[in-house]
């Protein structure tokens, strides 16, 4: 399954939610506000580096350049462009937006 | 002498205005909405100060390139805030610390405040205002 997150962690609590109800080797990505996360020095960074050893965590890359954030990018995090956003789509058989 | 003339109207009264920005900058629309306050409360010549707590602080953050997902980059109005007699930009230490963020990564000249000093800050304002 692919999870899509797009609130900040430090706002809501969906990337917990998520990262809690993902199975191992599913995919999340990380979209709008939520690419926070991923970010060095992030208060949820920690939470993000150990899913990755079970789970496959990718960010959206315009989103991160928007907030500036794309040179602060978690060792283990993948950025995809939107391309890569539609086929993380369509490589998974089902996905969950965590509103 | 006009009625006008000695109406008290309001006008020269000088109120501290605080905008609470505690909004990340794209995700929703309250960062830029609140920008535009600021601006229109400055030009009435009240005494203003922006605070900026929580994921607000990342809308001072330098680097910002919004072509990508097709939105206006404000950030850049922030650094014309002073030009509009907005000088007092505040952020929290905390929020800063909790995002690996220094005042190095901003592109304005900012005041850091402790919470104790925040919340000073806050409790002698005439009117807050949050986005």
């Amino acid at each position: 399954m692919l999870h899509i997150v797009n609130k900040s962690a430090a706002e809501r609590s969906s990337l917990e939610s998520c990262l809690r109800m993902a199975t191992k080797g599913s995919a999340v990505l990380l979209i709008e506000d939520a690419v926070y996360a991923a970010t060095t020095g992030n208060a949820a960074a920690a939470k993000i580096q150990a899913a990755a050893a079970d789970l496959k965590i990718y960010a959206l890359g315009p989103d991160l350049a928007a907030r500036g954030m794309a040179g602060r990018v978690l060792d283990g995090v993948n950025v995809v462009d939107y391309g890569g956003f539609v086929d993380l789509v369509a490589e998974h058989s089902n996905c969950q937006s965590w509103l | 002498m006009s009625d006008m003339d000695e109406m008290d109207d309001g006008s020269g009264v000088v109120k501290k205005f605080m905008f609470l920005n505690r909004k990340a900058p794209h995700g929703t629309v309250y960062a830029l909405e609140g920008l535009e306050v600021v601006l229109i409360t400055a030009a009435f010549d009240q005494d203003v100060s922006m605070v900026f707590t929580d994921d607000g602080v990342y809308q001072l953050i330098k680097g910002i390139d919004s072509k990508g997902i097709e939105v206006k980059d404000f950030s850049k109005t922030y650094r014309a805030l002073e030009g509009y007699d907005v000088e007092k930009l505040y952020v929290d230490q905390a929020s800063m610390d909790a995002r690996g963020l220094t005042e190095d990564d901003l592109i304005v000249d900012v005041a850091v405040l402790s919470v104790d000093e925040m919340a000073n800050l806050m409790a002698e304002q005439d009117v807050v205002i949050s986005f």
